[in-house]
């Protein structure tokens, strides 16, 4: 029987009704500008104050690290223009990263080194970690930040961060994590990592899409990226988007009480991959057990991924895919390619990202449906044709 | 990105899948490195395909304009198989994402390559380039 099944919540998740509920009060009645010295301006202010508060304690931080900003990529964008800016004036202009990083923080540099800021990606291994010896003798005197991501949002790969913040310390230089990924999945306790800034989205944990945070340490200065207004002490123009802030708060303290119970998706995870395994000529991508707790990237064999993206959909499920034929640019999957995973099997390739939401239905119905698509994209694919006569020969 | 009615029509239902066997004319095109190869297989008598099959591997646009090139020119002539041309498959599948173009140039020219194998079979002089001018840049 057709189910609906959302398996793509690595790229975004529905806003939960316990965060609709927490925002909906502060869109008409407690609308105020947290600017105002008036009572609706304090009243939006206490609010603002609040939900600082509650997401210090979420990350064991202190509220006043914690700015507010649009999405992800602006804190991306923030953490590594802002730092390498503020710190080339002390002569350290370089940047380490990795091949692997989110677009928002590989274009980011791309667009820094044609500013004439030398970054150094640092490579990965074939199970997507990255290669620290490479990071270690990248990292010099010259480097202003290293930024490493928590977790592939692709292959679900995390990464070591507390080792990678201490080498980046070790060369005196900023370490800076995309923990989009990360956050819900794995309990970041900010009073002991090494880590100086950390960026995160309020879509991948059932806030909305449109709000994101930057943390940066205490003591750590960087160049505003968004002039304006003294909004977020000075750092961040711009109204605070009060109710996405409240919103955001109340997700990050559900995902966070969730954790203990992600062994539940570990077990759902582990049952896909293990049943998505059997088909032939199938690989899993990225670690087996540091990996996020929802994701499955598997990679098949002569077929193409949009195709089998198609007839996912069509049977009701939401995926995604590594393919370059399903993404604008025309590219095969960038973290893959550096995985080492040659072009042909990188266009092979499914991300399946389940949730606390996954039911073990919902699997069930996974792995009934995608191994008959797989053999039928193969039964018209001329690369299958060779494997089969090749067998016979 | 949004393919049409027709497009996915063919995708799910594609016409002519499979391979002749001893066929008159083999071409196979593309390369997987791009995520896209075709191969269409011919059975020709007296100048006239009667009968054409193909395997794809690609994205839901390669097996469409596959299916659809096998669509055009069975029970076609010679001639007439050589005119097809990319804009015609586009166009019989009621149009293509911008993107997916190429794909429809694919399936040009594995008609053509095809075509040249049989040429060659033959002992006919390949009077006709299989490469399409409109093929895009690729590694």
């Amino acid at each position: 029987m057709k189910r609906f099944v959302y398996a793509d919540n690595a790229a975004t998740t529905p806003v939960s009704r316990e965060v609709i509920e927490a925002m909906a009060p502060v869109f008409s009645e407690q609308w105020g500008n947290p600017s105002s010295l008036h009572a609706k301006g304090r009243e939006a202010k206490e609010l603002l104050d609040g939900a600082r508060e509650r997401i210090a304690k979420v990350f064991s931080c202190s509220a006043n690290e914690i700015y507010f900003t649009s999405c992800g990529s602006e804190s991306d964008n923030w953490a590594i223009r802002g730092a390498v800016k503020r710190l080339a004036k002390k002569g350290r202009n370089h940047i380490v990263t990795s091949a692997i990083e989110h677009p928002a923080v590989l274009n980011t540099c791309r667009d820094l080194e044609k500013e004439g800021y030398p970054v150094t990606y640092v490579g990965v291994d074939s199970d997507g970690i990255v290669k620290m010896d490479e990071l270690e003798a990248a990292i010099t005197d010259k480097t202003a930040v290293v930024a490493i991501m928590f977790a592939n949002n692709e292959v679900g790969t995390i990464q070591p961060i507390e080792e990678i913040g201490k080498l980046a310390h070790a060369k005196g230089a900023l370490m800076f994590t995309d923990a989009v990924q990360a956050i819900g999945n794995i309990d970041i306790d900010l009073s002991k990592l090494p880590v100086d800034m950390l960026a995160l989205s309020g879509h991948k944990i059932h806030a909305p899409k449109g709000i994101g945070m930057l943390y940066i340490k205490k003591g750590v200065v960087i160049d505003n990226l968004i002039s304006g207004g003294g909004q977020e002490r000075r750092k961040r123009a711009g109204t605070e988007n009060l109710p996405y802030i409240v919103g955001l708060a109340k997700a990050l303290e559900v995902a966070s009480a969730k954790i203990p119970e992600l062994d539940r998706v570990v077990k759902m995870r582990d049952r896909l991959i293990e049943g998505l395994e059997k088909v032939p000529f199938s690989k899993l991508n990225g670690h087996r057990t540091q990996r996020l707790a929802g994701n499955v990237n598997i990679g098949f064999e002569f077929i193409e991924g949009e195709s089998m993206l198609l007839w996912l959909d069509i049977s009701g499920i939401c995926a995604s895919t590594g393919s370059a034929c399903s993404s604008a640019s025309l590219e095969a999957s960038h973290v893959l390619l550096a995985m080492g995973v040659p072009h042909e099997k990188a266009h092979g390739s499914v991300r399946l990202s389940i949730t606390h939401e996954t039911t073990e239905e919902d699997i069930d119905y996974i792995l009934e449906t995608l191994p008959p698509i797989i053999e039928k994209l193969r039964n018209m694919s001329p690369l299958w044709e060779e494997i089969v006569k090749g067998n016979q020969n | 990105m949004q393919y049409s009615e027709k497009v996915m029509d063919h995708f799910m239902n594609p016409r002519n899948v499979g391979e002749i066997e001893n066929a008159d004319g083999v071409g196979m095109v593309g390369n997987a490195k791009c995520g896209d190869i075709m191969k269409m297989y011919l059975k020709i008598e007296d100048d006239v395909i009667v009968d054409c099959k193909f395997k794809t591997f690609g994205c839901g646009a390669a097996i469409a304009t596959s299916s659809m090139a096998t669509e055009l020119i069975k029970g076609k002539t010679i001639e007439e198989a050589l005119a097809l041309t990319n804009s015609a498959v586009v166009e019989a599948l009621e149009g293509l994402p911008a993107v997916k173009v190429h794909c429809s140039v694919l399936a040009e020219e594995a008609v053509k390559s095809a075509l040249a194998d049989y040429y060659k079979k033959i002992g006919r002089p390949i009077d006709f380039e299989i490469e399409s001018d409109e093929h895009e840049d690729e590694e």
